[in-house]
Order: structure tokens, then sequence, then C-alpha cells
């Protein structure tokens, strides 16, 4: 992953670390047979693990969960400035309504012609309420499932970028079938026969998030988080405090470094010194470079083992035990 | 960040007969009630109709026949993957909704038939850790529609939620993929799959297989809701009706096909299952 970052955005050691020793991981326990040899590897990159771990070398979720949400942070809208210069927009569900909280269309990448998705919370006052911070109605993720099938007829690549505090909220919401519109999005993004790739750049709420998540691979930025339930609403919950934000945010692993640990997510691309907030241009090379890699992989393998590959990976989610009495 | 303002929401119902009894009352009429009362009559209020939520055997025992449930995935147990601790730790509290409840998780999973239709039948249990969905519950889930598949079942899930298990994460929220997915399995097989909506169906639950299904039965008076209505109120400053989310809501604005009274719901569901095929060979003699 951005192996050759210039010294200039070079992204913050401990993280790279870690993430280069998770992805050794990866690859060692992805091998088809598992040779005796890579045991010692795979102890020994346990250990350094564990002591970057102890030695708490990384940010606390809480800091994580700022820079997630930072007002600067770039934006779906952003990465098309400079991932897609060709960009056309395209709007509306065909059924009632254009939500400004997710944003769409088609545009190159690279050399490549694919569909994008994303949410956009907005910069300014004025467009983050326009754009209900980026909560969607049920409107957008019709919308989404309508430009997701438009990329399945003209077998185009479809790209998401997640950035939610979650879906929307609201009477009309409720009344228009936000839960169906969100179960809908999941079903129809597991039926997709074109390859599939979401990035969280930001904040990955909830079922907003989920909606727009079912990908073949699933990419976070380094800084981004990926949660059930907002820190604040998990404190509000258990603690009975939503002051208790911090703990819940470190007791619900939301960082990206820790979900790819556990295997829930595909990657982590890392952010520029400072942050994503700091070089929007930067950033979205890197999330370029990433996304292009995961599609010229997944362009490797035909449709049915494509589809045959997403329904097992999230067959398999979960952790469980089981009593042998 | 956003700030939220908190708003005091006191949702009491007036007292619409004389408060004076000791003994057990239905908290919707304040009509008392005898020992067992409840339990004999399905979990219904005999005075006012109410539907209580009704415990996952009993709920089993209402739509299966009689002696045909077999449960699968019955040794699965929930852990402990993010060693979670809030005010307590997470085993903690499953051990303790393990001890008061007799279940292993908030969901049964059981092959039977119904009215003679093969079936794979879960059932959530509100009771359990206030039937949130965790791994287990996706795995069971899973199973099920395996087993639909692979003997040709209808898929017949019930569900009482308030949402994902906080304690499990993102584990927690790829539940809802992971059913929805195997939802999929299910719907490819060309197979019928029937929700059966109880009060209250929220959050991720509802978000995910609950409204994917080919029919979609509430109970009378269940409330079906994504967001908390103090989160609506607080974030919208809209006051919600008394009756929001309410299955006969949901009716009218178009989200389920049907209200069911209890009593009426085996009959009602056999009959959905004769149309779709009921699991053995598809709704027309083929």
């Amino acid at each position: 992953m951005a192996k050759h970052a210039k010294s200039a955005d070079k992204p913050r050691s401990h993280t790279w670390e870690a993430l280069k020793l998770l992805q050794r991981l990866q690859e060692l326990r992805n091998l088809p047979a598992f040779p005796d040899g890579y045991s010692d590897e795979i102890k020994r990159i346990q250990e350094r693990l564990h002591l970057l771990r102890r030695r708490g070398t990384g940010p606390a979720a809480w800091e994580v969960v700022q820079l997630a949400r930072h007002q600067d942070r770039p934006q779906t809208l952003d990465y098309i400035v400079h991932m897609l210069p060709d960009f056309i927009e395209l709007s509306g569900d065909r059924m009632r309504g254009d939500d400004a909280a997710i944003v769409g269309g088609l545009g190159t990448l690279g050399s490549r012609r694919i569909v994008l998705v994303g949410h956009q919370k907005g910069h300014t006052l004025e467009e983050r309420q326009e754009r209900s911070f980026g909560m969607a109605r049920p409107e957008g993720y019709r919308k989404a499932m309508r430009l997701a099938r438009l990329a399945e007829k003209f077998r185009l690549p479809l790209v998401t970028l997640v950035d939610t505090g979650g879906a929307y909220p609201g009477k009309d919401a409720e009344e228009g079938g936000q839960a169906g519109a969100i179960a809908t999005s999941i079903m129809t993004f597991t039926g997709l026969k074109i390859p599939t790739v979401t990035v969280v750049i930001g904040e990955g709420g909830s079922g907003g998030a989920l909606a727009l998540a079912v990908c073949d691979r699933v990419l976070m930025l380094e800084n981004s988080i990926y949660s059930v339930i907002s820190p604040e609403g998990c404190a509000a919950l258990l603690w009975r405090d939503s002051a208790e934000g911090p703990k819940a945010a470190e007791a619900l692993h939301l960082i990206a470094i820790d979900l790819f640990e556990l295997g829930l997510v595909d990657g982590v691309i890392p952010e520029p010194t400072g942050g994503a907030h700091t070089n929007h241009r930067a950033t979205a090379k890197r999330v370029m470079r990433q996304v292009q890699l995961a599609i010229s992989e997944l362009e490797r393998l035909d449709p049915e083992e494509r589809l045959r590959l997403r329904h097992e990976k999230y067959l398999r989610m979960g952790r469980y035990a089981t009593d042998s009495r | 960040m956003a700030k939220y303002v908190t708003v005091q929401v006191t949702r009491r119902e007036p007292p619409a007969a004389p408060v004076e009894a000791t003994g057990p009352q239905c908290k919707k009429c304040r009509h008392l009630l005898q020992d067992g009362e409840l339990e004999q009559n399905l979990h219904i209020c005999p005075h006012c109709d109410y539907h209580y939520p009704m415990p996952a055997h009993a709920r089993v025992a209402l739509l299966a026949d009689a002696g045909s449930a077999s449960f699968i995935a019955d040794e699965l147990r929930p852990t402990d993957p993010l060693e979670f601790f809030d005010l307590r730790p997470y085993p903690e509290r499953y051990s303790e909704a393990q001890r008061e409840t007799g279940l292993t998780e908030a969901m049964l999973a059981a092959l039977c038939t119904v009215s003679g239709r093969p079936a794979a039948l879960g059932v959530m249990d509100f009771r359990f850790m206030g039937g949130s969905m965790g791994s287990v519950l996706g795995e069971r889930f899973y199973r099920l529609a395996q087993a639909a598949v692979a003997d040709r079942r209808a898929l017949i899930v019930v569900a009482s939620s308030g949402g994902a298990r906080m304690q499990e994460g993102l584990f927690s929220l790829m539940q809802m993929a992971k059913t929805v997915t195997s939802a999929r399995m299910v719907a490819e097989a060309g197979l019928p799959y029937v929700t059966i909506l109880t009060h209250p169906t929220t959050g991720g639950v509802f978000a995910s297989f609950s409204t994917v299904a080919d029919i979609i039965i509430a109970e009378p008076g269940a409330v079906m809701q994504f967001a908390g209505s103090r989160i609506i109120e607080q974030t919208t400053r809209e006051k919600l009706p008394p009756d929001f989310g309410s299955s006969e809501k949901q009716l009218a604005h178009g989200q389920i096909d049907m209200v069911v009274h209890r009593l009426e719901l085996k009959d009602r569901l056999t009959r959905c299952l004769d149309f779709l095929g009921g699991g053995d060979g598809g709704g027309q003699a083929r």
C-alpha cells in the first residue's frame, strides 16, 4: 500500500509500522497451504504488534473521532475534484426527490470509467444544513441504488465513499421507509456483478454507512472511523452519560487499524502527516491509487467468482463460541 | 460536532381505570389481570387486546406444528471479541440474560412444519438483551437460510429487537449484511421468505432482514422505527404523534403488507405460504 510515498507526506510511523505488520500477517494467513516455516514469522509479527500496542503508540480513539469529523477533511466532492476530472453528476431517485446528502455520477478514474457514489457532509454551515450533514433520507439510498444499477447495466466498476454520522433521523424519513431503503440498498449491493470498492473517508456511522458499504473491498482512511453506533450514542445508552464518548470510542474499536486487525475491513490507507485535512490532493492521490489497485485485482476475477467471494466474506462475518456439551 | 439539547419527554398513559389494585395490571388498559391470564391468552390482554412481547418458545409453539420443531445452531454462544467493558463486562451481561431467560441468545432457530409446510423458523426474544443483534443471531439466521435452501423450506422470521448489540461493535453492524446476504440465498433459490414484525422492531434489525422479505406481516400496535423517537425529536425538534411508527401507520405508509392479530397469525401465514409455495415446489403445480 502506497509504498512509494514521498518523504513530504510520509505517514505517521507507528501506524505505518503496525499497518505493514498487519498486512504481512494477513498475507500469511491467506496462503492457500500453510507452510510451517511461516509460523515463526507470524509469532514475531504478533509479538511486535503487541509491543506497539502496549507502548500506546497509537492515537487515542477519541482523537481519531475528532479527525474523522474534521470540518476541513476532504469529502466526496473534494475527491471528485482530484480523482475524476471529467465527472458528470447524476441526480434524483426517480421516485420522490434528490437527496443532497448523497452525491454520485460518472467519471474516469485513471483510464477507467466508473460510477462513484458518496456521502457529502458539506464544509460550511450553509452547505452542511443543505446536505443534512451527510445524513441521507430514503431518497438518498434510493439514488445510490439507482446509480448502482446503472453501473451494473453498463458494467462499470462502482466506487463508494462513506462519510456519514448515520441515516437522517426524521419523521418524514421514517415514514418514507428509511429502514426498508437501507435494507434494500444492502440487498442491491450484495447482488451486483461488477467490481465494487468502498472507502470510508471520514465517519462510517451505522446503517447509514453500511447502506453504501457492502462491497468486494472495504478500505478505510487511517483517521476514519466505522462503528455500529456513535460513541456519544453508545455512551448515553451504556454509561448513561453521553460525555463518556471517549471511553465508548475506545471500547467500540472503531478506528481503522483496529478494524483491519479484527478482519472487518480489507485495508487501511495512510494519510499525510497531520491528517487528511492538511492535504486534500495528497490524500486523494493515495485513495485513488488504492482504489485502482483494488479494482484491478477484482477485474481479474470472473463476475460469478467475485460475487461468490463477496457473499462468502459477509456470511463469514461474526465471532461466536460453540458449546460442545 | 452537534450539540444536543436534552428534551425530557414524558410518555405516561393516563390511567383509564382507577388504580387501586396491588395485583398485576395490564400496562395499557390498567385492567386487573389474574395470575397466568396473559400466558393463557397468548400474551394478549383479554380486556384491551394489547399484544405483549411473547417469549420465543411460546412463539415457536404458536407457529410450529406440535412436536415438529427441532432447534438448530443451538450450540452457538456469544463471545466477547472486543473485550467490551462499559459499566459491566459484556460476558457478565449476556450470562445474566442467559440465566434470566433460559435462552442462549436473542434468537431461536428451528426447523419445523407450519400447518404441514416445511419451514425454517427464526424467533427473536426481546427479553434477551433487548433482542439485540449480535454474531450468534447472524450465524443462526445464516444456518436457517442454508437449511431452507437445502431442504426447500420457507424462511419465516419473527423479529423483536432494540437494534444492534453494541458490545460487539462493528461485528454487530456486519450482521445486517450477513442476514441480508442470507435472505438473498433464499430468494435466489425461489423460496418464500416471510417476516413477522412484533413490538418493538427497531434499528439495525428493522433496517436489514426484517424489511427485505417477500411478505411483511406486523402484529397490531407494534412499533417499528429505525431511529429512536428521542433522537428524532432532538435532531429535528419535531413532535412525534403517539402512534408514530405503529403497525397501522406503517401499513398506511406502504411499508408493510398487513397487520394480523396474533390469534389469526398462523392461519394467515399458512395461506401466504400456500400462494408462495410453502417451500415444496412453488406456487403453481409445476
